[in-house]
């Protein structure tokens, strides 16, 4: 079932919507952790993903508080640690997993792996390896928006390596400069592959850049879903006001290496312990007790059954076949009749 | 009335605009100032800024927003002021916009004008063809028109096409050739090559403002005797081989001939395609007639030797029709 239509777009809005949304959040965040871990802990490692794994551990806070704001009308242009806007947008578990075995029942058939797919149907774009050229394009799909006359949104996701290319700057310029509604989203988990901030930037915040776009960008506690969906909710108004574009920059800890190959011994003893004790999902289910939005014995069960949800997915996805290599020539161009 | 190449590109870009709402235009100084060489004069007055947008100069930022707006449904036709400065969009057309619908199975319907092309005295990076970055790049499509006529038509049909087409348009041609078009719509099918003058004793394969220079020279080996074949690829992605090897196979000799620089010419790809398909029917050697392997220069002198002219041409043609 498509979360979109489970969900209605702004499930924080209705009448006891908090606590709703409060478990909507955290079953996304569940769910995207067990279906990353499994990947890249189990699946990569019994060599039953074919290529490169990339997972947004820590980081889930992220894309769920964003995508959950996200309207039908929304574009959503989600980068390679935002497994959650995937699912929230609709594509279940099991098709992710055909897609990193590369088999035919993932969204892209076996041409693509892991992160890199969408479906413009459910209005979801697939990334660009080179993560800011997404950037341009989000602008391009805000332009269409409002030459369609929709009062929908683009939500352009990237990481804070991705803020030091060239094409990141002329896509953010030219949003500003066309007043387009875009929610520029930004994970900056402090490392891009091996390059910490430092070495990427000479600003203390990706945040920074947004005066120079006379733009407005909001710092965030990346590692707090409310945080984020509250942030998100504030940036998507003003694009959708015709305000122009909107700065989120979220800060987080990236609590992996960049793909699974990667140790991440060049990350500074300790950083990870201290991280670790600003979990995403502990400290959602730490606010969710405090409000009385839930009870202590819920969490056991709802962890259980996204086990089970992705046990059922990781079966269901071995069991798809691989690719016919006689399709290899398809759809190179429009197929014309 | 007779239209010139550059006329004919306005008309076809015009008519698609007033026939299809989805199409819009986008590029640097295009509107209010009507672009670098007037193509789109008057189109900002009659169609408003949001059919014709004027942008930063960013060329990744226009051709990825041609990109988000192509997916989205719209039909964007975005100008490049000079083609050399496609290389500052190249990571979007050929990573993104080429790549989608394999990838993906998204449609990017987008065209990308390229004003291409030397003999204009614009130096280094104001004259450059640089066609075949793109030629190789699968799932784009490359059209290079040479007539006013091929230039709507296949304006019209890059504009109606659901892949990205990079139209590549020969500065030196703009108001330099005209001829009379037909009154009503009409199209030109991207992939079809023509043969633009029938021959019996050689082939010349050739495209964009080179086709010009192919027929002043085939006109000259007329009077010497010799009947010579010209074909206009017209378009450059997807090849139409068929042509090009049924008039090798009827003539027997190929003279291969392109502005474009030596090494990694289409001249090599249809040397190769030649020598697979029609080998047997060969009677001579596959020659080029090329520019050389250096930057465009500026200075007159300079630029004629490095240009392809209808005399290089005539030369390599005679020692073939001997051989």
């Amino acid at each position: 079932m498509s979360a979109i239509r489970a969900l209605g777009p702004f499930p924080g809005d209705r009448a006891g919507g908090e606590a709703e949304l409060a478990h909507t959040c955290l079953y996304y965040m569940a769910l995207m952790r067990e279906l990353e871990d499994r990947i890249e802990r189990k699946l990569y490692r019994q060599g039953k993903i074919v290529g490169g794994v990339y997972v947004g551990r820590g980081q889930e806070a992220i894309p769920v508080g964003t995508a959950l704001v996200a309207g039908e009308d929304d574009v959503l242009l989600p980068a390679h640690r935002d497994m959650a806007a995937f699912l929230i947008r609709g594509i279940p578990a099991r098709r992710i997993l055909a897609q990193y075995m590369g088999r035919v029942d993932g969204p892209t058939h076996g041409r693509e792996g892991n992160m890199h797919m969408g479906d413009m149907k459910l209005k979801l774009v697939s990334i660009i390896s080179a993560l800011a050229a997404t950037v341009p394009v989000a602008a391009g799909c805000a332009l269409a928006l409002r030459y369609q006359g929709k009062s929908g949104v683009a939500f352009s996701y990237f990481g804070d390596g991705a803020t030091s290319r060239g094409d990141w700057h002329e896509g953010v310029n030219f949003a500003s400069v066309q007043k387009l509604p875009v929610v520029f989203i930004c994970n900056n988990n402090q490392y891009a592959y091996s390059t910490p901030l430092s070495a990427q930037m000479a600003c203390a915040n990706v945040a920074d850049r947004g005066p120079a776009y006379n733009m407005p960008a909001e710092i965030v506690d990346g590692n707090d879903v409310f945080a984020v969906h509250e942030a998100t909710v504030r940036a998507a108004a003003h694009a959708r006001a015709g305000l122009g574009p909107y700065l989120l920059e979220c800060k987080t800890f990236r609590m992996t290496g960049h793909s699974a190959h990667d140790a991440a011994h060049y990350v500074p003893t300790g950083m990870f312990d201290e991280w670790g004790k600003l979990d995403p999902i502990t400290r959602c289910e730490a606010r969710m007790l405090e409000k009385g939005w839930a009870s202590a014995d819920e969490f056991e069960p709802l962890r259980a059954a996204v086990r089970q949800e992705v046990d059922d997915a990781v079966a269901w996805a071995e069991k798809s076949p691989y690719p016919d290599p006689a399709t290899l020539l398809d759809d190179v161009y429009e197929r014309r009749e | 009335m007779s239209t010139t190449y550059l006329e004919a590109i306005r008309q076809g870009l015009w008519e698609e605009m007033e026939r299809d709402p989805n199409v819009f235009l986008l590029g640097e100084d295009i509107g209010v100032y009507g672009g670098a060489f007037k193509v789109t004069a008057g189109f900002f007055e009659h169609f408003g800024e949001k059919r014709v947008v004027d942008t930063p100069i960013s060329e990744a930022a226009i051709i990825g927003a041609s990109i988000g707006a192509g997916l989205m449904g719209l039909r964007p036709v975005a100008e490049m002021q000079f083609a050399d400065f496609i290389s500052c969009g190249f990571d979007q057309i050929v990573n993104f916009a080429a790549k989608c619908r394999y990838r993906w199975g998204a449609s990017v319907p987008m065209v990308v004008r390229a004003p291409s092309g030397g003999g204009i005295h614009g130096g280094p990076y104001h004259s450059q063809n640089p066609e075949m970055w793109f030629v190789r790049t699968p799932g784009l499509k490359v059209v290079a028109p040479a007539t006013a006529y091929d230039a709507k038509g296949l304006i019209k049909s890059a504009i109606r096409d659901n892949d990205p087409v990079i139209y590549f348009e020969h500065k030196g041609l703009y108001r330099r050739i005209k001829e009379d078009l037909p009154a009503g719509d009409y199209t030109v099918p991207i992939g079809q090559a023509k043969v633009v003058r029938e021959g019996r004793d050689l082939s010349i394969i050739t495209y964009g403002a080179m086709v010009w220079v192919a027929l002043d020279a085939a006109d000259t080996l007329a009077e010497e005797g010799a009947s010579v074949e010209v074909v206009d690829l017209r378009t450059l992605l997807p090849l139409d081989r068929e042509t090009v090897c049924a008039s090798v196979k009827k003539t027997a000799k190929a003279l291969l001939l392109h502005e474009d620089t030596r090494t990694g010419g289409m001249a090599g790809e249809l040397a190769a395609s030649i020598s697979e398909s029609v080998f047997e029917y060969l009677d001579a050697p596959i020659l080029r007639v090329t520019a050389p392997d250096t930057p465009v220069p500026y200075s007159p002198p300079l630029e004629d030797a490095f240009l392809p002219n209808a005399q290089k041409v005539i030369e390599k043609a005679r020692w073939l029709v001997r051989y």
